[in-house]
C-alpha cells in the first residue's frame, strides 16, 4: 500500500492496512537504536516544530530524539516562550509557523480537535501528539507495536484498559487501534470514570476488577489524577486504589503470560506498586523504547507524502 | 410613506388571513387591505407577485452588545442584519456592558437605537444587579424607562429563591421573566452535547438535563407565583416536554427555539468548527424530532434568533476556548422556510404565528398583525429562491454560522418597518438610511 495521508491526528480514521504499514515500518527503525551511530540520514535537511502547548517531557523528548536520530532538524516551541502566546488565533498559530518553512509539525493541545483545525488551515504536515481528551495515535501505535512484538498478532486477545477512560486521549486511541486490529477490548472503571453512552464503542464494560485481570491477556493502566477527587468523580484514592489498584497480593490472579502495560508516567502505589511496575509482567519501558521507533516511522512516512505527491504532479 | 404592495401572498396569523390581496399603506399604517384595481398617485409600488407577505418578523432573543462590546456589534450593525434577515423588531438583551440593570442604560439603548438603528428595538431589563444574581434589579425603574422583559440571559438566576421573588415582584408590572434555564453546577466545564459525539471527540459535554433541570424549576416557580415565564432557547426532548405539561395545566408560561435546534444535532461539532459552540448545545436528532414536533403542537410558541455574534479572532481560537454563540439574524427566516415549511409542511400562517405574531403577545405589542390600522412592519419574501449562505455578505458584525455554505430556500425581498423600506434585495440601493443620522 502508498501511504496517502499528509496527516496523522488520529486512528479512528484509519484503516487496520494503515496502521500495519506503520507498525511494520518501525522495525526497521527501532534497530538503529542498537547501533553505536545512532543516526541514519534519511530525513536530512528536513525541519520539525515542536509545538508543545501543553507540557510534556517524554512525550517531547520522544519526539526530538525520534527527529534527531533521523537527522532532521528540530525546533521546539512551548506555551512559555513568547512565540506562542494564549488566545492567539488558529490562523495566526499557523502563519507563524509556516513562516519559519517547517516541514512538519507536532502539537500538543489541552483543547480536542486543535490539530484538525490547524490541518485544514495549512499544507504543513501535522502529528497529533494528543489533543484535549480525543487522541494520542502515537501512543496507542507504539503500544500496538509492544504488545505485537511480545504476543505475536492483536486478534483475539482480550485487553483491559483501566483507570480513567473518561479524560482519556490514550484509551479512546487504543480502543480504535485494538477494536480495527482485532482485538476484544474490556473497559474497567467505576461508572463515574465512563464517558456517556461508552456502550455504543465496540468495547465491553465491567466494574469487576478482579474478574477483569483474570481474564485479560494485556492489562492497559492509565494514570489516576488526583485532581478527579476533587468532582467527586471518586470518593478518595484511597478507594480507587483498594477497587482497581493492582497490588502485589492481586498478582496471583493474573494469566501466566499477561502483559501490563501504561503509558507513564506511573502513580506508583495507585494504580500499580512498584513491585508490579517494575516486575517481570511489565512492559512499561519497552513501550518508551518502541515509541521512539514508531515517531522515527511516522516522521519517515509523513515526509515522503509531499515528495510522492510532488512527483505525480 | 405612502406604498402599495401588489399581489402578494398576504399573511395575518391573528386573523386567519391568507389571500392573495393588495396592501395600501399611508403614513406609515396599513389603510386598505384587498383588491385595489386602481392605483393611486404619489404611492411607491412594491411587486409583491408569486412573494408572501409576512407580518414583520419579530426577534425576542437578540444580543446587540452595546453599549460595552461594540467590537462584536453595534444597534447599527445589528439592526441592519436584522433588517436583511426580515425582521421588524428585535430585543436588545441585557448582558453589555454596563448591563441594563438601570434606567440611564435602557434611555442610552433607546436613543441610540433612535438615531443609528434601522428597525425596532425592544430594551430587555436585567432580572437582578449587574446580572450577578444576587439581589433584584429596580424593576419598577427599569419598566419606567421603557423595557419590555427581564431577564438574565447568558446565565441563569440559580438562587432559586431570588427567582420566586423575581417571578412575583414581576407580576405588579405584568413583565414576562425570560428565563435562560441552566443548572450551571451539571454544565460545568462543558462544551458541547454530552453524549456518543462527546464521548468520541473528548470534549467535555453538557448533559440534557442542565437544562431540563432548570426549566423544570422554574415552571414549579412560575405556578407557586403566578408569574409570566418565557422559556428561552429550548433544546431537548425533555424540556420540550416539561413545558407541554406546563401549557395542560395552564400555567402562563411560554417557551422559544432556535433555527439551529430544528436544523443541525450535535454531529456538526465533528469537525471542530467554533461555529457549533453553542449554548445550549446542539442535540441529537431525537432532540431535534422532539423541537420540530414542539413547534407543530404549539408547545414551542416561538422562533427566536440568539444572535450572539463575537469577533473573528474570538472564535478562532481551540475549541475549547472559544466563546459560545453564533449569529441567526440573517439565516433565521431561511431555515424556518426550508426546514420547517418544506420539509415538515409548515404553513406560511404558522411560521408567522412563530416568528412574528406570538413574540409580539409575549411582549404586550401591538405588532406580528397585518390588519387595517395597525402601523405597517411588513416582510415580503420569496419562498421559492434558493441561494447559499455566505457569511462575507452579513451586515452583522458576527461572522460565525454554522450554516456557512447552506445552500436554502425563503429569501427576504424587502422589509419594511412603519411603513418606510428599510432594506430590499432588489433594487440598487440596499440599506435605508437612517434620517436621523
Amino acid at each position: 500500500m502508498i501511504w496517502k495521508r499528509k496527516n496523522l491526528l488520529g486512528l479512528e480514521e484509519l484503516d487496520p492496512e494503515e496502521i500495519n504499514f506503520i507498525l511494520d515500518a518501525a522495525g526497521s527503525f527501532k534497530e538503529i537504536s542498537t547501533r553505536p551511530i545512532k543516526k541514519v540520514p534519511t530525513l536530512r535537511g528536513k525541519t520539525v516544530a515542536n509545538l508543545f502547548f501543553e507540557p510534556s517531557t517524554r512525550t517531547r523528548m520522544s519526539f526530538e530524539l525520534a527527529a534527531k536520530r533521523l537527522s532532521a532538524d528540530l525546533i521546539n516551541l512551548s506555551p512559555s516562550s513568547s512565540s506562542l502566546v494564549k488566545g492567539e488565533t488558529l490562523l495566526d498559530t499557523v502563519r507563524n509557523i509556516e513562516a519559519f518553512k517547517v516541514d512538519m509539525m507536532v502539537i500538543r493541545h489541552s483543547s480536542s480537535g486543535f490539530p484538525y483545525s490547524l490541518s485544514n488551515l495549512t499544507d504543513v504536515s501535522i502529528i497529533n501528539a494528543g489533543d484535549g481528551a480525543h487522541e494520542h495515535p502515537t501512543q496507542a501505535l507504539l503500544d500496538l507495536y509492544t504488545i505485537r512484538e511480545k504476543k505475536r498478532k492483536i486478534a483475539g486477545l482480550k485487553v483491559a484498559i483501566i483507570g480513567d477512560i473518561l479524560h482519556s486521549r490514550v484509551a479512546r486511541s487504543n480502543i480504535w487501534g485494538l477494536t480495527k486490529l482485532g482485538a476484544e477490548v474490556i473497559l474497567c472503571a467505576p461508572p463515574t470514570l465512563l464517558p456517556r453512552e461508552v456502550e455504543k464503542l465496540p468495547v465491553k464494560i465491567s466494574y469487576d476488577f478482579e474478574k477483569v485481570i483474570k481474564e485479560a491477556d494485556i492489562l492497559y493502566f492509565l494514570r489516576i489524577q488526583k485532581e478527579r477527587e476533587k468532582r467527586s468523580l471518586f470518593p478518595s484514592i484511597r478507594e480507587y486504589v483498594r477497587l482497581f489498584g493492582l497490588n502485589r497480593f492481586r498478582l496471583e490472579l493474573l494469566k501466566k503470560d499477561c502483559l501490563i502495560m501504561h503509558p507513564g508516567p506511573v502513580n506508583r502505589g495507585i494504580e500499580l506498586d512498584a513491585e508490579v511496575a517494575d516486575g517481570p509482567w511489565s512492559v512499561i519501558l519497552e513501550q518508551v523504547t518502541n515509541g521512539l521507533a514508531i515517531r522515527m516511522a511516522i516522521l519517515y512516512i509523513l515526509s515522503g507524502v509531499r515528495t510522492n505527491l510532488k512527483k505525480v504532479r | 410613506m405612502n406604498l402599495l404592495i401588489k399581489s402578494g401572498r398576504v399573511i395575518d396569523p391573528e386573523t386567519n388571513l391568507d389571500s392573495r390581496v393588495d396592501i395600501l399603506i399611508e403614513k406609515g399604517k396599513i389603510t386598505k387591505i384587498g383588491k385595489i384595481a386602481k392605483i393611486p398617485s404619489g404611492f411607491k409600488i412594491i411587486d409583491a407577485d408569486k412573494k408572501i407577505v409576512f407580518p414583520g418578523l419579530i426577534d425576542l432573543h437578540t444580543h446587540l452588545r452595546e453599549p460595552g462590546e461594540e467590537e462584536k456589534e453595534t444597534i447599527e450593525t445589528g439592526t441592519k442584519a436584522a433588517a436583511r434577515g426580515g425582521f421588524t423588531g428585535i430585543v436588545a438583551m441585557p448582558n453589555t456592558r454596563p448591563p441594563v440593570d438601570s434606567r440611564s442604560v435602557v434611555e442610552f439603548i433607546r436613543n441610540q437605537a433612535e438615531r443609528k438603528g434601522l428597525v425596532n428595538v425592544y430594551v430587555i431589563g436585567s432580572i437582578t444587579r449587574e446580572r450577578r444574581g444576587e439581589t433584584l434589579s429596580e424593576i419598577a425603574d427599569l419598566k419606567k424607562a421603557g423595557v419590555v422583559a427581564l431577564s438574565d440571559d447568558g446565565s441563569p438566576v440559580l438562587n432559586s429563591e431570588l427567582m420566586r421573588r423575581a417571578l412575583e415582584y414581576a407580576r405588579m408590572f405584568n413583565l414576562p421573566i425570560i428565563s435562560h434555564a441552566e443548572d450551571l453546577y451539571l454544565s460545568n466545564g462543558g462544551v458541547m452535547h454530552e453524549g456518543f459525539v462527546s464521548t468520541r471527540l473528548g470534549l467535555a459535554g453538557i448533559p440534557s438535563v442542565a437544562e431540563e433541570i432548570g426549566i423544570a424549576r422554574d415552571i414549579m416557580l412560575a405556578e407557586y407565583t403566578g408569574g409570566r415565564l418565557h422559556l428561552a432557547h429550548i433544546s431537548t426532548a425533555g424540556s420540550v416536554e416539561l413545558v407541554r405539561r406546563a401549557k395542560k395545566k395552564g400555567l402562563k408560561v411560554t417557551a422559544e427555539t432556535c433555527p439551529h435546534y430544528f436544523s443541525l444535532t450535535d454531529k456538526a461539532v465533528e469537525t471542530f468548527e467554533t461555529s457549533s459552540k453553542i449554548n445550549p448545545p446542539l442535540r441529537p436528532e431525537k432532540d431535534r424530532q422532539a423541537i420540530i414536533k414542539g413547534l407543530k403542537d404549539g408547545t414551542i410558541d416561538v422562533i427566536a434568533t440568539d444572535h450572539a455574534p463575537h469577533t473573528l479572532a474570538e472564535k478562532e481560537l481551540d475549541y475549547d476556548s472559544a466563546p459560545f454563540g453564533i449569529v441567526g439574524l440573517e439565516t433565521a427566516l431561511s431555515l424556518a422556510v426550508s426546514k420547517l415549511l418544506k420539509e415538515e409542511k409548515f404553513s406560511p400562517l404558522a411560521l408567522a404565528a412563530k416568528m412574528s405574531l406570538n413574540p409580539a403577545k409575549i411582549l404586550g405589542l401591538d405588532k406580528g398583525r397585518v390588519q387595517v390600522g395597525k402601523v405597517a412592519d411588513l416582510t415580503i419574501v420569496d419562498l421559492n429562491k434558493e441561494y447559499t449562505v455566505r457569511v462575507e455578505d452579513f451586515a452583522s458584525k458576527g461572522k460565525s454560522s454554522p450554516f456557512q455554505g447552506w445552500s436554502l430556500q425563503g429569501k427576504v425581498e424587502v422589509t419594511i418597518v412603519g411603513g418606510k423600506v428599510v432594506y430590499s434585495n432588489t433594487e440598487k440601493v440596499n440599506f435605508l438610511q437612517n434620517e436621523n443620522t
